[in-house]
Formats: structure tokens, C-alpha cells, sequence
């Protein structure tokens, strides 16, 4: 029989985890089996301490808040609104119910019978997954040591079901590897290399890969006469081999290769050293497979001769992250590999300006990048930030110096410009007097930045602490650190000053569940994921790493590790804080990938409800660590 | 009650009918009572000459919507009014399974059950199923009907001497998201879920009192 009513609840709930990853028949027993429920206004569900229902809930419209009484208060926990479920844990622990649930606004609810989903459950994994992850984050201590691995298990298992597999393309690699023994003779072997055209061999020791040796070997270690044809193989392979398994993707290779700076990696049966090998996959191979590949576009950024060249690679790039994201490759690899480029592409702007001066540098000089550049974290284009150190020299010579170091910064910028990294609006360029200064300036500037810290020192504090090295002399940028360091341990106070400004935008969550937005100009009614959830973040990464002394590293997640190798009561927090920013940083790419902008202002409309849950699992730790930031530097008192 | 005493020979499943309703214990606890709320689509609004093409309904009991419990049925006319097929999309030789009148009636006595009936001018519905049970020989529903214009009223006392509200207006005062409008199912389950509200305000001193709320209809009841 047709049955209208129950279409109707199937078209509204297959829109809701865990309801969208059921099959047809599954979600539509589901629906028929529905019981409409109304509740007024200020009306109880359930109370806490009750034995549970038959049914646990949906929200179809309206809200449901859910409290939990302590001693006299009743403190609001959660508030479900459309599409949340709530009330299932105590009927599948056959358990009470540890909180009540009361309508925030007349609303209602779709009950549904824990029979049937019990059924469900059985026969589908995921279904389980989603259950038992929101289940472990609604307990009290998310970082207790068990669970943090459960903390985003819910994204998790929304993430692999909503990428599309099609995108996955596995790599091609030869199947027929040319190989010989370790007790080969080089000549032996290069002779194998010769007849078979083939540019390396791989050494097998019972069907399993132990070594390689390629071309590159031959030239460096044999024609240059260091080691005489007539030895074994085993004296110049490269030992032990990277191996991987037949199902790695184009990108995961490509991410190997770079990673482990090889050329050739060996597949073999389950992706060990330890199992027989089974085919070999060149740098070429995957050239070949795609023309967009990070090294090649290293390689093409070196050659370019033009800044018209460099701003196509970046398009170039632009494609690459956009596979990237698709393939779900991880984020840290994605930045490294695209800061790798855009450092590359600046180096590369840098020396074409060099050479359009008409004198070399009087003096040793650094290129700075700061902000998102400097900490490796700037996926998409955005504005550019740089600044310029120059060594001191005496009184006569400054304005010239300084001349020649401004007209070299506005070249550069202006070529950064054309390659699509747009002026800073805030003129935070080293083409601006006031950020093309000498050691000795740049020192006397962060001085009063962190003994008189208003708000705008600390302000330029946090744009300018995360520079970057991108060209020019180390041991400059190595003194003006050390100098800044010296002068924070003898103004101990500056801290307590940028934790405040850590907190200057608290956790996006207002109350409770709902997302801040921005309440006016033009991104009214967006949600900004820089200020809210990203620059949380990386100020209190920033912040923690200072206190400890630790400039080695600027990118955030970096110092996440380290700040959580460095204390160690409080790794879980700092792990999670990691996780958070991963996916906070992913999500503003696909964003920006999606939208074709910075990916900054999210119109929360568009979202889905997965994204949704994705983006507030991430606000927990935002909120710890600004709790903690705010107990450590005692900012209450500051406020 | 008069059947009885007729001694006129009916059909079984008439028979069925007057005793279900006329023995039913629920009535008494408001907790216990089966309501049926139901929509009819028609070839038009002439009880003489138009036809009933679709009786949806859904039941609703102790405050909750049972979808499990809900009844669909499209019945084979001869009469057609190509003017009303743009309101309920219901063509002469459409894709649904159609059944005879006399075969969608008597499936919808067995699923009416003893519920209490509940509409939005209900007279209209019931007046059309009866017309069509007049056809069979038997009739009217013995059932008891109750009708959401006017437990509005009721409550609405700035509205009592107002015009009727059409199911769309009542939506929109009590905030119902409106779907699928004129299919019977959809217009049912508006329906039911206006009587969840209606109900919930209707609520004297915390409880509900069903001859209170047939009280309301006075036109319906007498």
C-alpha cells in the first residue's frame, strides 16, 4: 500500500546522520514505524532519573533543551534542534536517563522505537560508529585517555561517507620490477640496468625488497671512481627501501616520495618491507599519470624566468590542492607541501627582482614572511605579509641602504601582486617603511611592542612573532629571535598580555549549540572560522610556545606537538586542540575551494547538517584551552 | 442504534461497524481513545454527482501521531471533473492502484475501527463518505466526529464569530509547516498535527475531557 505520511518522514530524515547512511528499506521501516509527538513549550519530555522510553527522539521542528540537575540547578547541557537526536544512550545501555529533556519552544518529535533501530545497529557498522562516537562525546572528560580517540570518531565516520571513492585513483607502477642479488657485482648489474633500459634495479633478498640502486648511484658513486665496478651491489644500494602497498593513490605516492626525498618506491604484498615484491613506481610513472605534480611544478619554479611563469604554476597549485582536498589527503601534507610552493614561488620572485637591481645587496639582508605564510598554514591565496631585516650599518650609509632594500621590497611585492598574492590592505608589506628595517630597529621595535603592550603592540605581536625565513640570512633572523626572547623573560608580564588577547574572541559557541555569526557589516549572519575557531587556535599554540622559549617552529600544529611533548598533564588537551585545528583548516579550504574565496565567512545556511557537527566537535577544545589559557595567566583579572 | 430494531438484513461489515462503536469501552479515558484524522479527495464539492477518489487518514493516540497506523486508498470513479485534477493531481488512469468505491469503503470501516473522526470541515468528508455508503445501502457512520474549525473557535474566542479558517489558514495561526497540500495523506497529517496542538491548548485544568471537546462541534453532534 502506498503510504504517503511515512514518505514524508523518510524525506525528512534521510537529510540526518546516522539516517542518511541507512539503505531505502532500512529508513523506510524507520519511518513508517514513527510516532508524531507534539510538546509545548516549557514541557518535559523526560526528567532525569526516569526509566527510559521505548522511543528515543528526533527533532523535526523546534528545540529540545537538555538539562542536568546538580544539587539545585538545573544547567542547560544541550540544546537539539532539527534533526538531532536525543534520548537514545540510556535506552541502549538500559540505562536511566541522566539528564531531562524540556522543549525550548513548542516543537515536534519524531519517536522511534530503539527496537527496530537495535535491529539496524546489528547489521550496520557505520550506524554503529555514529552512535558509539556520539555517544564517548557527551561524557563528562572527552580527554580522558581512552577516549580522545573517539572525540572526532563521529566526523570521522561522516568524512569516509561522504567522499566519493571515484575520486581515489590508484597509481600505476611497473609490474615486472628488474631485480638481481645482493651478492651482484655492480658491473653485473649495470649490465641487467643497460639490456632491460631500465634506469634502477632493486636488490631482492628472498623475494623481498632490501635495497636500490639507480642511475643517480652509478654516476656519483661508481663514475667517480669511489667504489670499483667489480664490488658487490650491497656497498652502494640505498637500504632499506620505502614500500607500499599496491592501493596507494597518485597522491599518497607523490607524498612518499617527498616526504622520504626519493624517487622510486617498491610495492609489495601488504605494504611492508617484510612481504615479496611485486612491482616498482618511478617519480616518472606518476608524472606521466599527472601533469600536476608538486615536484614538477618545484622544478618548473626554478626554471621560470618570468613572473607571468610563476603566477601560472600557482594556478597550477591551485589545482593540485583542490585534488588534494578531494582525495582527503591529510592537511598537514597538503600545507607542507603547498608552503613548500608558495615559499618557492617568492624565492623565486625575490631573485628576480635581485636581478633586475642595479647593484647586489650592500648588506646581508632576510625576506620575512609573516601571518598565515609564516606559520605554513596558507592553503588558499590570500593577502601577502612580509617584512624586511637588513644588517646594521653605520649612520652614513642607513638612508642608502634603506632605499635600496624599499625599492627591492616593492619589486618584489609587486610581483607577488601579479602572481595573485594581493597587497596587504594594511600595507603589512616590507614594501612599508615602517617593516624594511635593520637589526637594530627591528629589535628597538619589538621592545616597545612587548614592554608597552597596548592593545595594537600586541596586535602587531601576533601578526609579526610568527615570521618566517624565506630568503636571505639566518643568523640575522637567529639574533632577532634570541633578542626577543631575552626581552620577554625580562617583561614576564607581556604574556599574561597576549593570553588575554588569545581570548579576545571566545569559543564559537554562544549558548551552547548555537553558532556565533558575525551580527552586522557585510558578512552578517556568517560564521567567521578565521577569528572564531582558526586564530583561537593558533594564538594559544603561539602563546604556549613562547612561555617555553620555542620559535623553532610557527606552524600550529608543530607547535601543538611540541607544547604537548613539552607538558605532558596536558597532551590530551593539546592533541585534541591539534585534531581541531586539522579539521578546522581543511574545512576552510574546501570552503574556499568551493566558494572561490579565502573560504573565511561560511554562510551556515549552505552547511549540512554533517558539516555542522563536524564544525562544533571542533569547539570543545577551543573552549579548554582558552579555559586553561585563562586560569594560567590569570586573566580574569585582566579583564 | 436504530439498525437494530430495523431488523433490516445488512452487510456484514455495516453490522461490524454499529456494534465496534456503539460497544466501545475507551471513550471514558482520554488516554485510551483511537482518533482518526482523515482527508477525502473529490471530483468536486457537489455531494449529489461528485465521487470520492482518496480517503487518507492517520491515528493518533494519547498524544502521538502513529504513522504505523495510517490508511491510504485511491477508488476507481466513473465520474471525472477534469477542472478539480489540478488541485489533487489524481488523473482518471493515473499510476496508483485503485480500487472499487464499495471495496475502499469498506477497507476504511475496518481501519476507522471505533476512533473518534477528525477533520477540517468535517462535514464535507463525512457527507461524502456517507453519500457514498448511501450507494451501498447502508449509512451514516456511526462514528463520533470532531472537527478542527471549531475546537478553534473554541479556544479562540477572538475568532468564535469569525468566518470558518481553511486548513492553510489554521497552519499558518498555529505554525505548522505545510507540505504537500490537497494529497488526502498530506492534508491528514496537517490535520493531525493541528489537533496535537489544538489539544495540548485545549487542555482544562491539565486534562482532556472528550465530551468537552465534542462539545465544540455543536453543529456536528446535537
Amino acid at each position: 500500500m502506498k503510504n504517503t505520511i511515512a514518505e514524508r518522514i523518510f524525506d525528512f530524515l534521510k537529510n540526518f546522520p546516522p539516517f542518511d547512511i541507512l539503505n531505502k528499506e532500512q529508513l523506510l521501516k524507520i519511518s513508517t514505524n514513527v510516532k508524531v509527538i507534539y510538546v509545548e513549550n516549557n514541557t518535559f519530555v523526560f526528567k532525569q532519573e526516569e526509566n527510559p522510553h521505548q522511543n528515543f527522539y528526533v527533532v523535526k521542528d523546534g528545540a529540545i533543551g537538555l538539562y542536568r540537575a546538580i544539587e539545585n540547578d538545573q544547567i542547560l547541557v544541550d540544546i537539539c534542534d532539527e534533526g538531532d537526536i536525543f534520548g537514545l544512550r540510556p535506552l541502549v545501555q538500559n540505562d536511566h536517563y541522566l539528564m531531562s529533556a524540556k522543549a525550548n519552544e513548542e516543537s515536534i518529535l519524531y519517536a522511534i522505537s530503539v527496537d527496530i533501530l537495535k535491529e539496524i545497529i546489528a547489521s550496520n557498522d557505520k550506524v554503529n560508529k555514529f552512535l558509539i562516537a556520539s555517544f564517548s562525546s557527551n561524557i563528562k572528560t572527552p580527554y580522558a585517555q581512552n577516549s580522545t580517540r573517539h572525540l572526532f570518531a563521529n566526523v570521522e565516520t561522516l568524512e569516509s561517507n561522504n567522499s566519493n571513492l571515484t575520486d581515489f585513483r590508484t597509481a600505476e607502477y611497473s609490474k615486472n620490477p628488474v631485480t638481481c642479488s645482493k651478492s651482484t657485482t655492480i658491473k653485473e648489474a649495470a649490465l641487467i640496468m643497460s639490456s632491460k633500459r631500465v634506469g634502477s634495479i632493486l636488490i631482492i633478498e628472498s623475494k623481498n625488497p632490501i635495497g636500490i640502486i639507480t642511475d643517480k648511484d652509478l654516476r656519483l658513486k661508481i663514475a667517480t671512481g669511489l667504489i670499483s665496478i667489480d664490488e658487490k651491489v650491497s656497498e652502494i644500494m640505498s637500504s632499506p627501501v620505502i614500500t607500499v602497498s599496491e592501493k596507494i593513490t597518485t597522491a599518497e605516492a607523490q607524498i612518499a616520495m617527498l616526504k622520504h626525498k626519493i624517487t622510486h618506491l617498491c610495492i609489495t604484498k601488504d605494504g611492508t618491507p617484510n612481504t615479496e615484491l611485486i612491482g616498482i613506481m618511478s617519480e616518472h610513472d606518476i608524472v606521466v599519470l599527472q601533469g600536476n605534480n608538486p615536484s614538477v611544478l618545484m622544478k618548473e619554479i626554478k626554471r621560470a624566468k618570468d613572473v607571468n611563469t610563476l603566477k601560472y604554476i600557482r594556478e597550477k597549485a591551485s589545482t593540485l590542492l583542490k585534488s588534494y582536498i578531494e582525495q582527503r589527503i591529510p592537511i598537514t601534507f597538503i600545507s607542507n607541501i603547498i608552503s613548500e610552493i608558495t615559499n618557492a614561488i617568492t624565492v623565486k620572485a625575490i631573485e628576480l627582482s635581485l636581478n633586475e637591481m642595479d647593484t647586489k645587496p650592500p648588506v646581508k639582508f632576510g625576506w620575512l614572511a609573516l601571518g598565515s605564510q609564516g606559520r605554513k598554514e596558507q592553503l588558499l591565496i590570500t593577502d601577502q605579509d612580509n617584512a624586511l631585516v637588513f644588517n646594521d650599518v653605520k649612520e652614513e650609509d642607513y638612508s642608502k641602504t634603506k632605499s635600496y632594500f624599499l625599492l627591492l621590497s616593492k619589486k618584489i611585492t609587486e610581483k607577488l601582486n601579479i602572481v595573485g598574492f594581493e597587497y596587504c590592505p594594511a600595507e603589512m608589506m616590507a614594501s612599508n617603511p615602517n617593516w624594511c628595517l635593520s637589526l637594530c630597529e627591528w629589535n628597538a621595535q619589538f621592545n616597545t611592542w612587548i614592554t608597552k603592550p597596548t592593545e595594537k603592540a600586541i596586535m602587531m605581536c601576533t601578526i609579526f612573532f610568527d615570521y618566517n625565513l624565506i630568503y636571505g640570512d639566518k643568523e640575522l633572523v637567529t639574533k632577532m629571535s634570541e633578542f626577543i626572547f631575552k626581552t620577554i623573560n625580562s617583561f614576564e608580564i607581556f604574556l599574561n598580555f597576549l593570553g588575554k588577547n588569545a581570548l579576545i574572541n571566545p569559543a564559537p559557541l554562544g549558548f551552547f549549540r548555537q553558532f556565533l555569526v558575525e551580527n552586522d557589516g557585510k558578512h552578517k549572519d556568517q560564521f567567521d572560522i578565521k577569528s572564531r575557531a582558526l586564530m583561537p587556535l593558533i594564538d594559544a599554540a603561539r602563546l604556549i610556545s613562547l612561555s617555553h622559549n620555542f620559535k623553532d617552529e610557527n606552524n600550529t600544529i608543530a607547535r601543538f606537538k611540541k607544547i604537548a611533548e613539552l607538558e605532558p598533564q596536558n597532551k590530551d588537551l593539546y592533541l585534541s586542540c591539534l585534531d581541531a585545528f586539522k579539521i578546522l583548516l581543511r574545512f576552510r579550504t574546501e570552503q574556499g575551494i568551493k566558494h572561490n574565496d579565502s573560504g573565511r565567512y561560511i554562510a551556515l545556511d549552505n552547511l549540512s547538517k554533517s558539516e555542522k557537527l563536524k564544525l562544533k566537535s571542533c569547539f570543545k577544545p577551543i573552549k579548554d584551552i582558552q579555559d586553561l589559557l585563562n586560569i594560567r595567566y590569570n586573566l580574569a583579572q585582566m579583564m | 442504534m436504530l439498525g437494530f430494531f430495523k431488523k433490516k438484513k445488512y452487510p456484514q461489515f455495516w453490522k461490524n461497524h454499529i456494534k465496534k462503536v456503539s460497544e466501545s469501552i475507551k471513550y471514558s479515558n482520554f488516554e485510551n481513545i483511537r482518533f482518526v484524522a482523515l482527508d477525502t479527495e473529490t471530483t468536486g464539492f457537489d455531494y449529489d454527482n461528485d465521487r470520492i477518489l482518496c480517503i487518507g487518514a492517520v491515528a493518533i493516540k494519547n498524544n502521538k501521531i502513529l504513522v504505523s497506523d495510517s490508511f491510504e486508498v485511491y477508488i476507481k470513479q466513473d465520474v471525472f471533473n477534469k477542472e478539480t485534477v489540478k488541485i489533487h493531481g489524481i488523473r482518471k488512469n493515473g499510476n496508483e492502484i485503485k480500487v472499487s468505491e464499495e471495496e475502499g469503503l469498506i477497507k476504511f470501516l475496518e481501519y476507522l475501527d471505533d476512533a473518534i473522526i477528525v477533520a477540517h470541515h468535517t462535514k464535507f468528508d463525512i457527507s461524502m463518505i456517507n453519500e457514498g455508503l448511501k450507494r451501498l445501502n447502508v449509512g451514516p457512520l456511526k462514528s463520533k466526529q470532531l472537527d478542527t474549525n471549531y475546537i478553534h473557535k473554541k479556544i479562540a474566542s477572538e475568532h468564535r464569530f469569525k468566518k470558518l479558517f481553511s486548513l492553510d489558514e489554521l497552519c499558518t495561526i498555529y505554525n505548522i509547516k505545510m507540505h504537500d497540500r490537497h494529497t488526502a495523506s498530506g492534508d491528514a497529517l496537517l490535520t493531525a498535527y493541528l489537533f496535537l496542538k489544538l489539544t495540548n491548548k485545549f487542555k482544562k485544568n491539565n486534562a482532556l475531557n472528550l465530551n468537552d471537546l465534542i462539545k465544540t462541534n455543536y453543529y456536528l453532534n446535537k
